[in-house]
């Protein structure tokens, strides 16, 4: 599966979607949740944490690992996906439409200044050696 | 560094399997879902590549009595012929060099496998103490806790072994020390684990002629089949065979099985069939620095019989304030290794920890102190939070169903 286009993306595995009320959703990749396998728990940061940017605030876990999630830009949880408390196999099915919390930046312009997909593609493939 | 193959190896890239280095062999860790290879072999059937593991026969006079000395579980408990025990191999201070399961095939020929990142140092043990067996039974061992059962009873096995000994030398003209049993690596040998309640009926369909030997079998009971060595075996709580066979025959024998609808599963859904089996890994459960009756493993150390065992005499001197316990998880998370446990008795570690597929929760092996029982609560450090966890007699599932 290649990462869509219209996305951005930081090289500690998130995807970041900027929506139309200003705010971001962000999850985690395609080649995340395929590295860390069967996802069996999700933990959201709490709605209205200030987080600085690359801050850890969430957790996801695989039956094989735990990773950490990072806060891609600074600014203001304001929405958690409860959805997948009883369901973190979302994040394996679709990963694109799984998101975990949404923010709203401090700096719009941090949000243009991520990576865009085909940056991330290199990043992950220089993981691969 | 270049890792380690399995004659399997190219299968299971054929096959899609995710690789990663396991001890510094190239394993599959799963072919997709980890969770559904889980419910596969619980409900059903899978194969395992073991190849990794390693055979080895010990054969010659005197088998028996040699590994009733090496082993901390007494193999006199194999009257049966094809019969298998599961031993810790311990030092002299108690610590667990391997755990391992000894087949008896005959008075002269016991078959053992062990674990692969343990093998090397596993056999350069077993070869020293069969040397250092052989001249000790020339007369009877020096250990002060022999010395001690004397003064009750006589020595008389160990007497009747000396002379025994020592007449075969006599007899066969040997000279000097040299050995009478023999410890050989079966490096020619491949192993697949075929697991589920379905397994032994594909592993008959894919081998017809091996099923008069093996249909009769017992529970932790194998049989010679001259080509293939088949035991029912396993390390998932559930029935099926453990096959070894000569490594050019491996490669065929996997896809048949996966022709006959058997799916590969990778070491994910091993490690987590084998936690909710209550099984312990090397490594992870015990290691050298612990011992058995601090790793679950009482049961498998035999201090009744009077013989004695490397390793007794620092058990009986030690008795174990610590204890091996099951967790279930109460709060959300997942319990991994190493996590500290807190309890009313003071602290634990948790040994092995993961996602239970059956059960839906998390589980967990923890060592802590030996007065926790069955029920209590304890406290889990998880990250930057003390998540509730209840101490539970563990399996947690076996047979294709939880047990919690």
């Amino acid at each position: 599966m290649s990462n869509p286009s219209n996305l951005k993306y930081t090289a500690s595995h998130e995807w970041v979607r900027s929506e139309a009320d200003g705010t971001i959703s962000i999850g985690i990749t395609q080649h995340a949740q395929e590295l860390l396998g069967d996802m069996v728990f999700v933990e959201t940061p709490a709605v209205g944490r200030k987080l600085k940017a690359k801050e850890e605030c969430a957790v996801v876990e695989s039956v094989k690992a735990a990773a950490d999630v990072y806060a891609p830009v600074a600014g203001e949880v304001t929405a958690v996906n409860s959805e997948l408390d009883s369901a973190p196999e979302k994040i394996n099915d679709a990963p694109y439409a799984a998101w975990m919390f949404k923010m709203k930046p401090d700096n719009a312009a941090d949000v243009a200044a991520l990576m865009d997909a085909a940056a991330y593609q290199a990043v992950v493939d220089s993981e691969a050696h | 560094m270049t890792l380690k193959q399995t004659p399997l190896n190219a299968a299971h890239h054929a096959m899609g399997a995710k690789m990663v280095d396991f001890g510094g062999w190239d394993m599959p860790v799963n072919y997709g879902s980890q969770i559904d290879e889980h419910h596969r072999v619980r409900n059903d059937c899978g194969m395992f590549d073991v190849c990794h593991m390693r055979v080895v026969d010990a054969k010659g006079d005197g088998v028996r009595n040699f590994l009733r000395y090496l082993l901390a579980n007494n193999a006199d408990k194999l009257t049966l012929p094809g019969k298998a025990l599961y031993s810790a191999m311990l030092r002299p201070d108690g610590g667990v060099i391997d755990d391992l399961i000894i087949y008896f095939m005959s008075e002269q020929w016991f078959r053992i496998v062990v674990n692969a990142g343990t093998a090397d140092k596993d056999i350069a043990w077993m070869k020293k103490q069969a040397a250092e067996f052989e001249n000790q039974n020339l007369t009877p061992p020096q250990s002060p806790l022999v010395r001690g059962e004397a003064a009750n009873s006589p020595p008389l096995k160990w007497g009747k072994q000396a002379i025994r000994v020592a007449d075969a030398r006599t007899r066969g003209g040997r000279e000097g020390f040299a050995p009478q049993l023999t410890i050989t690596s079966r490096d020619d040998l491949a192993m697949v684990a075929v697991q589920g309640p379905n397994a032994r009926a594909k592993v008959w369909q894919v081998l017809p002629a091996t099923k008069t030997k093996t249909e009769g079998l017992q529970v932790f009971q194998a049989a010679d089949c001259g080509e293939q060595f088949i035991a029912r075996t396993g390390y998932t709580g559930e029935d099926g065979f453990e096959v070894m066979l000569p490594k050019e025959k491996v490669e065929e024998f996997w896809y048949a099985l996966n022709k006959a609808g058997v799916p590969p599963i990778g070491l994910g859904a091993r490690d987590t069939l084998r936690l909710e089996a209550g099984m312990n890994l090397y490594g992870q459960d015990m290691d050298e620095s612990v011992g058995p009756l601090e790793s679950g493993l009482a049961w498998t150390v035999d201090l009744k019989s009077e013989r004695d065992f490397i390793g007794k005499a620092m058990l009986l001197a030690n008795p174990p304030s610590k204890k091996l316990v099951g967790l279930v998880l109460l709060d959300r998370g997942v319990l991994r290794g190493h996590q500290k446990v807190h309890t009313a008795h003071g602290e634990g570690e948790i040994t092995s920890g993961s996602f239970s597929p059956t059960l839906n929760q998390s589980i967990a092996l923890a060592r802590v102190p030996k007065e926790v029982q069955t029920g209590d609560t304890v406290q889990v450090a998880i990250r930057d939070k003390m998540l509730a966890a209840k101490v539970v007699k563990y399996p947690f599932a076996r047979g294709g169903k939880g047990l919690i």
